[in-house]
């Protein structure tokens, strides 16, 4: 079994989606999830917050960021285990969030 | 099945208290009750604040009851969420406190900030923003297309698109009915408060028109969506029921309407086929009527009636229970809902109610009344239903001629697709020898 990382990109609500909406959505996630887990592929998630800093150069000088559009900002992750790519591709079925901009990166974690 | 869901409207008040799953409609409810409660503390004039406010708490709930699951106590998490909002709001802006004068010294201290706002989220006091928030949205000086659109927003938690949808109109008009109400709050300085004394009854009046307008809106519209017309129906028996649980508006009229409400309700199933289309009451298969909605509206019915008053919600509430009682169309006891017609029409001398006590008569006296009074209304030249009704009664004394002859004028009147299949297959049935 190998474990996959899966990056949401985009897909949040626009800024004036109606409670009914949201509801919606969030119980579209959480169906989503209650399916990998049953499956025993889900390992972990958490959503991120916008906004964040961005550190960079030898003088680790620290900005605002990063502030990218809307489509790439990232705005949660999922681990999940899988037997290849095929798989986790095939897991992603269910993603809430592609009639709505949304995208998600597939990696593979690397083993030690 | 909806109508289930009308009949209860304890669990459209009851918040979600089950880990595993959240009550329909929960965020849209939540939102209009923060809405009001933060109106109330940030004062109306900043009602744009409070539904950015309500707005962000709903985004949080929606990210992380979606990857963590839905906390223990969601309307508590969400209460929580927006009061720290709110408080966050407070401290930074200080023209916040000078807007709403009535709490602004408890605001102004850090030591009452907190206890402040927590006051405003307890029970009694969401109920009481609710109703401020109803005679705001239905205050006189709004017009009453922009008032229903306002409750809409504001108390039903829709979204300018979803009340488009509801209306069948675009987003636009929606946005231009709702900016026309927030400009008439700035201008009239309407501010969130229950109306007192000689001013609560005719106040109240103007805030029951826009639920009836609502709740009709949802009834008689014939929007292909059924579930968009049952939304408009629950939300506005929702909202009277609301002005039932307060001993301030719990008045005659209001137990009237909403025992109206319930029993119209009652038919809701019944009066669409499995294509859309509809079905008239003559028509309509009465196993289907929900009985225990129509229990429930006959309780409402005998409640408004001991407390006295006959408001024409009271009438047309004993004629819709008349409707519910009745066994089949014919065995209808016509003889009375053509007297309780004649004493609306008295209250209310306009055409429609006009129409509605023609039609009464043919069943209660005879079809030649019935065509004297119809054929004497004015006003009604472009409203499909007159002609359909005339149409009617020709039909029903054998003069297909005639009938097809309205029948035909109404289909060019209407735009309703249902409406229109109805009366083509009437005019297919005068046209048969």
């Amino acid at each position: 079994m190998e474990k996959f990382m899966l990056i949401f990109q985009g897909g949040g609500p626009s800024e004036n989606a109606s409670p009914e909406f949201m509801q919606a959505q969030m119980g579209k996630w959480m169906a989503w999830i209650d399916k990998l887990s049953k499956a025993g592929k889900y390992v972990s998630g958490e959503p991120l917050l916008p906004g964040g800093k961005l550190i960079k150069g030898k003088s680790k000088t620290v900005t605002d960021g990063p502030y990218t559009e809307g489509k790439e900002i990232v705005g949660g992750y999922f681990i999940l285990t899988a037997e290849n790519y095929d798989e986790a591709v095939k897991l992603c079925d269910d993603y809430p969030d592609y009639e709505n901009g949304g995208s998600i990166q597939v990696r593979q974690v690397m083993k030690m | 099945m909806l109508v289930v869901k009308l009949l209860s409207f304890e669990t459209m008040e009851q918040r979600a208290d089950s880990v595993h799953s959240l009550v329909d409609h929960l965020f849209r409810h939540e939102s209009g009750k923060m809405v009001s409660v933060l109106s109330r503390l940030l004062g109306l004039q900043n009602l744009e604040a409070a539904q950015d406010i309500v707005q962000d708490t709903l985004l949080q709930a929606m990210n992380t009851w979606g990857y963590n699951g839905i906390p223990e106590n969601p309307s508590g998490w969400l209460y929580r969420v927006a009061k720290n909002k709110a408080i966050d709001l407070l401290r930074r802006q200080k023209k916040f406190k000078e807007i709403s004068p009535q709490y602004s010294y408890l605001l102004q201290s850090e030591y009452t900030l907190s206890s402040t706002v927590n006051n405003f989220f307890l029970d009694d006091e969401i109920q009481d923003s609710q109703l401020r928030m109803m005679f705001a949205c239905s205050h006189p000086s709004i017009p009453e297309e922009s008032q229903i659109a306002l409750t809409l927003k504001t108390l039903c938690g829709l979204s300018v698109h979803e009340i488009a949808k509801a209306f069948l109109t675009n987003d636009d008009a929606i946005s231009k009915r709702i900016y026309r109400a927030k400009e008439k709050i700035v201008s009239e300085r309407i501010e969130l408060n229950v109306p007192q004394g000689k001013e609560l009854p005719e106040r109240l009046d103007v805030v029951l028109k826009s639920l009836y307008l609502l709740f009709n809106e949802g009834y008689s519209s014939s929007h292909p969506d059924k579930l968009i017309r049952d939304d408009l129906c629950e939300e506005a028996i929702r909202l009277t029921y609301l002005l039932t649980l307060q001993s301030v508006t719990n008045l005659s009229r209001v137990n009237a309407l909403l025992s109206l409400m319930c029993l119209q309700a009652s038919r809701l199933q019944a009066r669409v086929d499995d294509k859309g289309n509809i079905i008239l009451l003559k028509y309509q298969d009465r196993s289907k009527w929900y009985k225990p909605l129509i229990e429930r509206g006959t309780a409402y019915l005998e409640l408004a009636s001991e407390m006295g008053e006959a408001s024409p919600y009271h009438l047309e509430a004993a004629i819709a229970s008349l409707h519910a009682v009745a066994p089949s169309f014919e065995q209808t006891d016509w003889k009375s809902i053509y007297d309780l017609y004649k004493s609306l029409y008295q209250m209310q001398p306009v055409p429609i109610v006009a129409l509605n006590k023609a039609i009464a008569s043919a069943y209660a006296i005879n079809k030649e009344k019935a065509l004297e009074q119809l054929l004497k209304i004015k006003g009604l030249e472009n409203y499909y239903l007159y002609h359909t009704s005339i149409g009617e009664i020709y039909f029903e004394m054998e003069n297909k001629g005639q009938a097809k002859k309205f029948y035909e004028t109404a289909l060019h009147l209407t735009t309703s697709h249902q409406e229109q299949e109805l009366l083509k297959r009437k005019i297919a049935s005068c046209e048969v020898v």
